[in-house]
């Protein structure tokens, strides 16, 4: 605790601590919106949403290993995440969809192990990271690093989601979505596929995944075990933002970075991975009482 | 099947599993861990299956029990610090007082497993939490509790608890084990028989069909719910305080708060058997038991990958586990009428 004296006295360090939070704020408010896609459209927690994350990573890795641009991997970890995706739905969740809620649970934590597993199995269990070649900036004399990639990665991450929610809105596909997520039978009513539809959006959740592990692993680091921490964060942002609500979505993932890195400092590193999930029960408990007072439950 | 039978059938099963360690005394150990995972399977079922409540963070009350019962053995007889540091092998325990040291720290650990169940099941269950927030608010405890375990430097953090050694005295370590894992899970099996059978089993399935519903008719769910969660909490923390000791060493996250694998055996144990009936988890422990050995010898580390898509595999395919399927094959024999 101690550590909260170093942050009065020299306000610099909690700038930088800011600023790295709010760096990777955007890569978890961008996994919690594919999140919230799929649990609005689908009405489904995907529980593998972390290991979808991790596993962009280590397409990306893997890419790298034969000498191709780091930044060229990351479309191609989105485009083989979309086809694992594809393939998930098709074989999967397309018999759990719209199904009993005990079965989508079950089944998406049953994809969750399969794909850590096979991750420690193909890749190893050690942790592992994308150089990407670029440098650093140094703020204020030298008092503040910012590594460029984070930066670089901040960005295409708010591009993305931004590009992605205009897509909502004008595409057709989009749209169609959007209306079976108000309601499928009317959609279905009206002429929308939505078999096609659902696919279209589980698959689109994992090629959001997908590009964002690859961010991940050349920013920080990706290990098969790590992808839970990711699916958490992403349940507690969708939860505190709602479902729907990009801004919130936003300001909620950026909040979560900086909150994350703050009590990494203070607690120690070895509570973050503690802290993190330890939030997750309080949120659902304040989320909780607060529907207690109008009478209704999480569900 | 007369009631007479079902009797033989019953005493056969008590009498072979009696003489099972002397027949075998090769496969003690595994044949203690065959009970331990009954007993796991059990537990999980009666919340996840016969009450509805998915929860994949049974596994905090198993570390509970292995840590309280560890440390209230270790404070019993030793200083905390030269048992740090030398980790455990100061001197070892009399017969004597390894056995009082065991038996009130595994009572110590059950009276935590309630409290904590207790306290969880206020914040919980008792707000009205369901469905899928209750299976990733459980999930996150599981990881929480391994987490917060690996920084704690008196239960020797990261690096682990070492349990006193077994003493000479008291015959073979699997055997001594073996009894007391057989005795809990029958008296968890004659529970659960028991309460499935009366009122109890009748309201918690009806929590699980619909819980408004239930609560309409005048059942009071919270109380229901937090009675199942608190006993599958106190035989789950006294098992994992058996098994703490039995395995000889406490690591915060691949032995005691295991989500990777006894969390995710029990829930595939119970689903396999199938889940919300009494014998469902037993078979599909016996089950998995004897054929996890096969695939951890010809899988090659390719087993747990193996476990995800055969979790997946039978929620999508085989919902209702063996159970349910021999119910459907055989309605006859289970008392359902085949017509309606």
């Amino acid at each position: 605790m101690g550590n909260i004296l170093i942050l009065i006295d020299a306000p610099i360090f909690t700038l930088q601590l800011l600023i790295d939070g709010i760096l990777i704020g955007a890569v978890f408010a961008l996994a919690a919106y594919g999140m919230a896609l799929v649990w609005g459209v689908m009405k489904i927690i995907n529980f593998a949403q972390g290991e979808f994350v991790i596993l962009g990573g280590f397409v990306a890795y893997w890419t790298c290993g034969f000498g191709i641009n780091p930044f060229l991997s990351i479309p191609i970890a989105g485009l083989v995440l979309f086809a694992i995706g594809w393939v998930l739905y098709r074989l999967i969740i397309t018999r759990i969809v719209e199904g009993d809620l005990f079965i989508s649970i079950l089944a998406t934590f049953g994809i969750s192990i399969l794909l850590q597993q096979l991750m420690n199995q193909l890749f190893g269990a050690d942790v592992q990271t994308v150089e990407s070649g670029l440098g650093t900036w140094f703020l204020f004399n030298d008092r503040i690093t910012v590594l460029q990639v984070k930066v670089v990665a901040f960005g295409i991450a708010l591009c993305l989601g931004l590009v992605l929610s205009l897509y909502m809105k004008k595409a057709r596909l989009g749209q169609a979505i959007r209306a079976t997520a108000q309601d499928s039978r009317a959609a279905r009513i009206l002429g929308i596929d939505t078999d096609r539809v659902y696919g279209a959006t589980f698959a689109l959740n994992a090629a959001i995944c997908g590009v964002l592990g690859a961010l991940v692993s050349m920013t920080w680091v990706v290990q098969p075990f790590m992808g839970l921490a990711y699916t958490v964060r992403s349940f507690m942002i969708v939860i505190v933002a709602g479902i729907g609500n990009v801004f919130g979505v936003i300001l909620a993932g950026l909040g979560l970075g900086a909150a994350e890195n703050f009590a990494g400092f203070i607690l120690g590193a070895e509570f973050q991975t503690a802290f993190v999930f330890s939030l997750l029960v309080l949120i659902l408990l304040w989320r909780n009482s607060l529907l207690r007072l109008q009478r209704r439950y999480l569900q | 099947m007369s009631s007479v039978w079902k009797y033989v059938a019953y005493s056969g099963v008590i009498a072979i599993s009696v003489v099972a360690p002397w027949a075998l005394p090769a496969y003690q150990t595994q044949l203690a861990f065959l009970w331990v995972m009954v007993l796991l399977a059990l537990t999980w079922d009666l919340v996840g299956g016969q009450m509805g409540y998915t929860s994949f963070g049974n596994i905090v009350f198993f570390g509970l029990g292995m840590y309280v019962t560890a440390v209230v053995q270790r404070n019993m007889h030793f200083g905390i610090e030269e048992y740090v540091h030398v980790a455990g092998a100061v001197e070892t325990l009399t017969p004597q007082e390894y056995i009082t040291g065991l038996f009130v720290g595994l009572g110590a650990s059950g009276i935590a497993g309630v409290v904590l169940a207790g306290i969880l099941g206020a914040c919980l269950l008792a707000t009205g939490m369901r469905g899928q927030y209750f299976g990733i608010c459980t999930l996150g405890l599981g990881i929480a509790a391994g987490e917060l375990a690996s920084g704690w430097e008196y239960i020797g953090a990261g690096s682990g608890l070492v349990t006193p050694v077994f003493p000479e005295g008291l015959g073979q370590r699997g055997l001594f084990f073996y009894y007391i894992f057989f005795l809990l899970t029958l008296m968890l099996f004659l529970t659960l028989g028991w309460l499935y059978s009366g009122h109890f089993g009748l309201a918690i399935n009806a929590i699980r069909d619909d819980e408004d519903k239930a609560e309409a008719m005048g059942i009071h769910t919270t109380r229901y719910k937090i009675i199942a969660w608190c006993l599958s909490a106190f035989f789950l923390s006294v098992a994992g305080g058996g098994v703490g000791h039995l395995v000889g060493f406490i690591d915060p996250t691949e032995v005691a708060f295991a989500g990777a694998t006894f969390g995710v055996w029990m829930i595939l144990m119970a689903i396999l058997g199938g889940k919300g009936t009494l014998w469902g988890p037993v078979i599909g422990a016996v089950i998995f038991h004897f054929t996890q050995e096969l695939f951890w010898t010809y899988l090659f580390g390719w087993q747990r990958v193996v476990m995800g898509a055969f979790i997946v595999g039978i929620v999508v395919f085989f919902p209702r586990g063996i159970m349910g399927w021999a119910g459907d094959r055989w309605p006859e024999r289970f008392g359902h009428r085949t017509t309606g």
